[in-house]
């Protein structure tokens, strides 16, 4: 190319900015597909927003027969499901994240990394088949039996085991969707702890500190934001998580104090029903719950991005 | 006063629990490949491969469930795979640093854990409606929607590996930054982006969720892209939720076919990544 042709230079120019548009465009449809999503959802929702006004969120009736329906049951059960998940997985994941940064021997370290993240892999249909044919007997024949008898009767919190042992219900759904989420959280958390300055650590068991001091007092004020990023990502996950909840929740529309009984989440309400809705307003008020469930797993995973965004910033300004 | 045997006591309490914690972990994936392998592998037969879903009572296999799933998954990936790739190299070369690519940055890492039935019911808006009826096609956009922002999010990972001289040497031979991506950076990357492929595929051939309301099933064999079509994930949740002990049996035994693909995937992108930093690691 030692002679530059004007003409394969001009070539090279349309080229490039064909080049250059394709990429352009194709990172712009990245943007408008989240905006099809949000759009086309609350097209999808109008017919029952427009019927039920505010009262769809707030009435527990959802009853396809007289054609009323009322988020609140999804909603309940969607929010209790998940908390009864964080309060497995967050411990759980925390104590995993910990000890493949801080207690477990290198040789370990990878292949026990790599076997919680393909627990990652695994699809949530495996969970849910797995939740209905082999968890959910175990915790109807001795856990719940077991809660039932020593913790019915307390008051206060009584309530929340009462009833007979189906098996699938709330809480069932709970402790498989905290299996789905703790490999996630797990993975963030351990990612968020080795940004943790290796020097802040060795001055903390240089003062004489304790594995358990330096976590507490080094590694867990110093990887505040990141923590809370990566249990909000787990969190969001939770919120949407359909199939595995699907085959366990027992999907009936109603309100439990509970937490053995059966309910319905969002999401596996949309799964169970949506082919099999009849109706216009039927259906609308599916795709209604599924734009509740857009803006709260929104909501959650923007803010847990935002966090872990900051702890990443952070952590390059410090390197 | 002597705080060392409660200090001592603390420190051992937590080693023990983050020690159980991490069993619990492993304990709860062997659990659940060993529920796959007693259940699935009763039911393991060429019938699974030669076979259509059958009604029930009657013997079958899962032929027109695999064949519609490795269609959609490959359908999914070939539209999916163009658009995260462009869009990384965009983020990656083009806009490094201006607002609209932080923007998209964070966009595509919320629609990398959006739920996966809101993505479902997005295509059964903008496509299922539309056309009036059921199809494979809108299947395979929904796993495309899915596919993109892992494909995306490796790309730009990728390209950011590779080394600044080697752009800066094509751009001082006169090339344009397109024939610079085309014939230097995509080579250099490349097994990073085949990495990011594969997870794509393994995160989109099991989702069941987006396809319950946009491919639906099919009981038959169908290639029609137009038509509702049988696919694996669907397959399984209908048939383990049946009564009928055939159904169940075929069911694990999908889902066996299923978890051992998607492991072999996650594992061979793991091994190629791991590989990829060797070796760039012992070039510098």
């Amino acid at each position: 190319m030692a002679i530059i042709d004007p003409r394969h230079a001009a070539k090279q120019l349309i080229y490039e900015r064909i080049f250059r548009a394709a990429t352009l465009s194709a990172a712009i449809l990245v943007l408008l597909i989240l905006g099809g999503v949000a759009i086309s959802l609350l097209r999808g929702a109008w017919p029952a927003v427009a019927h039920f006004g505010f009262s769809f969120v707030t009435r527990e009736i959802w009853n396809p027969v007289t054609d009323e329906y009322g988020a609140l049951a999804p909603i309940f059960g969607t929010i209790v499901t998940s908390v009864i998940a964080m309060l497995i997985a967050v411990p759980t994941g925390f104590g995993i994240a910990l000890f493949l940064t801080e207690l477990c021997p290198p040789l370990l370290k990878r292949p026990i990394g790599v076997a919680v993240e393909l627990l990652a892999a695994v699809p949530s249909i495996i969970f849910g088949i797995w939740g209905l044919f082999v968890l959910a007997p175990v915790l109807q024949r001795h856990v719940q039996p077991w809660l039932i008898d020593h913790l019915g009767d307390i008051p206060a919190i009584g309530d929340l085991f009462k009833g007979p042992p189906y098996g699938i219900g709330i809480l069932t759904a709970g402790v498989v969707l905290a299996i789905m989420v703790l490999p996630f959280i797990a993975a963030t958390l351990r990612d968020v702890f080795d940004t943790v300055p290796p020097m802040l650590k060795e001055s903390g068991y240089g003062l004489g500190a304790t594995t358990w001091e330096v976590i507490w007092h080094v590694v867990v004020p110093h990887s505040r934001v990141g923590i809370v990023g990566g249990v909000m990502l787990g969190l969001g996950r939770a919120l949407g998580e359909t199939m595995a909840v699907t085959f366990v929740i027992g999907n009936a529309h109603r309100i439990s104090a509970s937490i053995l009984a059966p309910g319905t989440t969002i999401s596996s309400a949309i799964a169970n029903e949506f082919t099999e809705a009849v109706g216009d307003l039927y259906t609308s008020s599916l795709i209604a719950l599924g734009l509740l469930l857009f803006i709260i797993t929104f909501t959650v995973i923007a803010v847990a991005q935002a966090m872990l965004r900051r702890l990443e910033r952070r952590g390059m300004s410090a390197a | 006063m002597n705080r060392r045997p409660l200090r001592k006591f603390k420190n051992g309490a937590f080693l023990v629990l983050s020690s159980i914690a991490t069993l619990m972990g492993l304990a709860c994936l062997a659990a659940i490949l060993w529920t796959l392998l007693s259940h699935g592998l009763a039911g393991m037969s060429w019938h699974l491969f030669t076979e259509m879903t059958p009604p029930p009572g009657a013997q079958g296999g899962l032929l027109n469930a695999l064949y519609g799933s490795a269609a959609m998954t490959v359908l999914g990936i070939l539209i999916g795979s163009p658009i995260g790739v462009l869009a990384g190299t965009y983020l990656a070369e083009y806009g490094k640093k201006s607002r609209l690519s932080t923007v998209i940055r964070f966009i595509n890492d919320v629609l990398l854990s959006a739920p996966s039935i809101v993505i479902g019911l997005f295509i059964y808006e903008i496509v299922v409606v539309h056309m009036g009826h059921f199809s494979a096609i809108s299947g395979a956009l929904a796993l495309a929607v899915l596919a993109i922002p892992v494909i995306l999010r490796t790309t730009e990972d990728m390209l950011n590996l590779v080394p600044v001289g080697m752009k800066d040497s094509s751009a001082a031979l006169g090339a344009y930054p397109w024939r610079t991506t085309l014939s230097v950076l995509y080579p250099a990357a490349r097994s990073g982006i085949v990495t990011g492929l594969l997870l794509a595929i393994a995160r989109i051939s099991g989702e069941t969720a987006p396809l319950l309301f946009t491919a639906l099933n099919n009981q038959f064999w169908s290639t029609d892209l137009n038509a509702p079509i049988a696919n694996l994930p669907v397959v399984i949740f209908q048939f383990a939720l049946s009564p009928y002990k055939d159904w169940q049996d075929l069911a694990w035994a999908g889902a066996l076919i299923i978890t051992v693909t998607i492991l072999i995937l996650s594992i061979s992108a793991r091994v190629l990544l791991a590989l990829l930093q060797s070796g760039r690691g012992a070039g510098r």
